[in-house]
């Protein structure tokens, strides 16, 4: 890790083929930033992604990455960041990903505790498939495939994640950089799982839950007195049906990363040219 | 005085049936004998028939026979479970005293040895030693020296404590006294131990230790038989070796998992069955496009759907061979036996790397739940060598970089592979993906691109077939017109076949294949053939197709399917069969 590092070296040449507008670019911007502002450098990160126009990320940033297959980004990043618990690791992925396709490893990822940093983009709308409903979209949000709406909940991801034992659970919007990044640092520095689901609007699909909406009903935590260590003032951000809270959520203050748990700590991709010392006994255990 | 014998112990599962015959099998592999074991199991915890055999012989073997000798009989079925491997001749141990075999009486010209199992243990200081106060009658029966047994029992029991080792020994002994004063057998066993020190392990044990000879630190897979003796193997020994085994939440993470964990720069595996696989299959893509080396080890069973969890089957041939959307390079390896489990694992993982490909590693139930004794050099761990293949460091990597200093991954070369360079690496960064790329990595839709870079994955096969060894094992006579071709678990079986056929003057030749892609080219031997037969556990002869593909020529098949692998007493007479009917034919 260097120290001189900007977030533009987590930039890569390519330009990125979102819509104009997408709430995606200022997703990426904090990300970038907060990876360089916590000591961070491309050659130390690791960066996973799904399928959509979030998977896309990776070819936009510098670092690491693999771009996966739909929904099961999450165990790439925890089988990296077992195998080199040096590596800064990074996770990004759609509400689709995340909470669809996704949402099993989703629950036992958080339940895992890897440390490592998840960011949801939420649009709350399939984008690259050009406007279906997802699992965040609202109940009457009318699209291609649910002409009358889905008639079915949202998936509220911050109670799935506090109901799996989540050790940081927040909110960010892509627009409001300054707290994203700040957020996004957090999580960064955050021993074990930690999970940010960050609003990017979807300005080409999603008329409804437009940046101005966003705006107009976030309500940031900072300035409610909410006090992040405390579980119950959680649950009762996480389960207000009147409004939408941005912020650090819920942090677990002890929480203590699955890789420490486990006694994980050796970087694996260094091996001799010989079997380990030892293995004879492997095979001694025969007799 | 017969050098082999067939013994069984069966009744319910949850009788203690697996660890009773472990102990002996581990008694008669301490005296220096060789063994081989096979289950019969059911998919269920307690209740249902279940049976461990052991065949024993001073001599190696190498699979099972259609036949019993001494056979423990816990319950009435399990001598209906074994009619036709009785003979005459053949004793039967069983407790009368038990309501269930009251009434029981050996067939006719078999030895029934009513022994009061239960009530002796209990006098000996528990009726749960039921099971050893029949070890300790077989012994008497078979001439076998009882405190071989001893051993064992210290190796199972030691960790309990107190007298329990002591009370089992005093077990067995009573069930040897037992028959010894009530029994005048005039039977002429007599089980010559020597002085050989052998190793008893199965094919998922030979697979598990393999992957640790071969440096694997990562594991990541999901409970299912009969591959999860792999990660309970793994478990706990990896972790000595500075590695992880991580049971994930479904096959598609684990997969997943051991592809980042691949990434990241650590030699990596799962292990799976059938059913799995298929979840993987979407994975299995990415992971040969993204080029990361990955072993993904296939223990099959019999199929299709949940098909029969506990049964024997090759049925996952084509699947491994043609699984998924799109072309997609690979190597699909199949060991041929227990210690080839153990070889072929180190090279799965110098394949997967120097090749940046995955690669099955296909085993099968047979193989995963017969335990064999070899001696241990075996498994000489001086012999294993570890190859990474073209991985890049700082200062090497920057032969690899564009005019912009940036590092290509999937860099276009003559042999198809491409530098590797590990995350953590200065200079390397790059992202890889499942999309067609560039040598970047980056995406593309370029058609000139997308062609090079398909021929740049193919050719890595191409390379391989030039440079690594393919050829098939060969046994029996190299000059005979009788051609018999086999893949996976059937070597043991043919190979002892073989010695059968011999006794009546029919001679073969035998080349067991373990390797399904890429595979030697038999055209030569099949043209020199008149006769070939290719055998395999499987109703539609999966090898024989492709064998037929490439050497255009119709074979014979011989198909095994009911969910029990081939037995060698079996084979000869079926080959035997086969060939004489093409004498007929073209008589």
């Amino acid at each position: 890790m260097s120290s001189d590092v900007r977030f533009t070296d987590f930039k890569s040449d390519k330009q990125p083929t979102w819509c104009p507008g997408c709430g995606d670019f200022g997703t990426m911007n904090g990300m970038m930033k907060g990876l360089a502002e916590t000591g961070n450098d491309p050659d130390n990160t690791f960066l996973v992604a799904g399928i959509g126009c979030s998977g896309k990320i990776g070819t936009y940033m510098h670092s690491y990455a693999l771009h996966g297959v739909h929904g099961r980004a999450l165990p790439v990043g925890i089988g990296a960041k077992l195998a080199n618990p040096n590596l800064e690791v990074m996770v990004a992925g759609g509400d689709g990903d995340g909470f669809s396709i996704g949402a099993g490893h989703f629950v036992h990822a958080v339940r895992r505790n890897v440390n490592m940093t998840y960011v949801v983009m939420d649009n709350r709308i399939y984008g690259l498939t050009k406007g279906q409903a997802s699992p965040t979209s609202r109940e009457d949000f009318e699209t291609s495939t649910t002409p009358d709406g889905p008639m079915q909940a949202p998936v509220n991801p911050h109670a799935l994640a506090l109901a799996a034992g989540g050790t940081f659970i927040a909110q960010s919007f892509s627009s409001d950089a300054l707290r994203h990044v700040e957020i996004i640092k957090q999580a960064i520095e955050h021993p074990g799982f930690a999970f940010v689901n960050c609003y990017s609007p979807c300005v080409t699909f999603n008329d409804v839950d437009t940046y101005d909406y966003f705006r107009d009903s976030l309500v940031d935590l900072k300035e409610e007195d909410h006090d992040p260590t405390d579980k119950d003032a959680a649950k009762d951000v996480i389960f207000d049906s009147e409004k939408e809270y941005m912020g650090v959520i819920y942090k677990d203050e002890n929480s203590v990363p699955f890789e420490e748990r486990w006694g994980i700590s050796e970087n694996m991709s260094q091996i001799e040219d010989k079997p380990p010392e030892g293995t004879m006994d492997l095979v001694r255990e025969f007799y | 005085m017969p050098e082999d014998l067939n013994w069984a112990i069966g009744g319910e599962a949850g009788d203690g049936i697996d660890s009773t015959g472990k102990i002996f099998a581990q008694a008669l592999s301490r005296a220096g004998r060789h063994v081989f074991t096979s289950k019969d199991f059911a998919s269920r915890i307690r209740g249902g028939y279940t049976a461990y055999k052991i065949r024993t012989s001073v001599d190696r073997v190498e699979s099972v026979v259609d036949r019993l000798d001494i056979l423990i009989a816990l319950t009435q079925r399990t001598v209906e479970e074994n009619m036709e491997e009785l003979h005459e001749g053949s004793v039967i141990i069983y407790d009368g005293e038990r309501t269930t075999m009251k009434d029981f009486e050996a067939p006719d010209g078999m030895i029934g040895l009513n022994v009061p199992l239960r009530r002796l243990a209990e006098e000996a200081g528990g009726a749960i030693m039921q099971n050893i106060v029949a070890l300790g009658a077989a012994c008497e029966v078979s001439d076998f020296p009882i405190e071989n047994l001893d051993e064992s029992l210290e190796k199972r029991f030691g960790s309990k404590g107190g007298s329990i080792v002591e009370n089992n020994s005093k077990a067995a002994r009573a069930g040897q006294a037992y028959v010894r004063e009530n029994y005048d057998l005039d039977l002429d066993y007599e089980l010559e131990t020597t002085d050989a020190d052998y190793v008893l392990l199965n094919g998922d044990e030979a697979i598990g230790m393999g992957a640790i000879a071969a440096g694997c630190r990562f594991y990541a897979g999901y409970p299912i038989t009969p591959a999860t003796n792999v990660m309970e193997y793994m478990t706990g020994r990896v972790e000595q070796f500075g590695g992880a085994v991580v049971q994930a939440e479904d096959e598609l993470s684990a997969i997943n998992m051991a592809l980042g964990a691949a990434r990241a720069g650590a030699r990596s595996m799962t292990a799976t069955s059938g059913p799995g696989i298929d979840l993987m299959t979407e994975t299995f893509g990415l992971i040969a496009t993204s080029e990361t080396p990955l072993v993904i080890t296939n223990v099959m069973r019999s199929g299709p759907s949940t098909g029969m969890p506990t049964k024997q089957e090759q049925g996952d041939l084509n699947q491994m061979l043609y699984g998924g959307h799109g072309e997609i390079p690979r190597f699909v390896l199949t060991p041929t036996s227990i210690s080839e489990c153990f070889h072929k694992t180190v090279e799965a993982f110098n394949l997967a790397e120097k090749y940046q490909t995955p690669v099955y590693l296909a085993a099968d139930l047979a193989l995963a739940v017969s335990e064999q004794t070899f001696p241990p050099e075996e498994f000489d761990m001086d012999k294993v060598e570890i190859d990474r293949g073209k991985v890049v460091d700082e200062e090497s990597l920057g032969e690899w970089v564009n005019d912009k200093q940036q590092f290509k991954p999937h860099a276009l070369t003559e042999d198809g592979v491409s530098p590797r360079a590990f995350p953590g690496t200065k200079g390397g960064a790059h992202m890889s993906t499942g999309l067609e790329h560039d040598e970047l990595g980056r995406r593309t839709e370029d058609t000139d691109m997308r062609v090079e870079q398909v021929d740049k994955r193919n050719r890595k096969v191409q390379t391989a077939i030039e440079n690594e060894d393919w050829s098939p094992r060969e046994f029996g006579d190299a000059d005979s017109g009788n051609l018999v071709i086999s893949w996976g678990s059937n070597e043991g079986a043919i190979r002892e076949a073989l010695e059968f056929l011999d006794d009546e003057n029919v001679s073969v030749r035998f080349l067991s294949v373990p390797y399904i892609f890429p595979r030697p080219d038999l055209t030569e031997e099949i043209a020199a053939a008149d006769d070939v037969i290719v055998v395999e556990c499987n109703a539609t002869g999966q090898f024989a197709d492709l064998i037929e593909h490439d050497a255009l020529r119709r074979v014979k098949r011989l198909n095994k399917y009911n969910g029990v692998r081939f037995k060698a007493d079996e084979l000869a007479a079926k080959i035997k069969q086969a060939l004489e009917e093409s004498v007929e034919a073209t008589a």
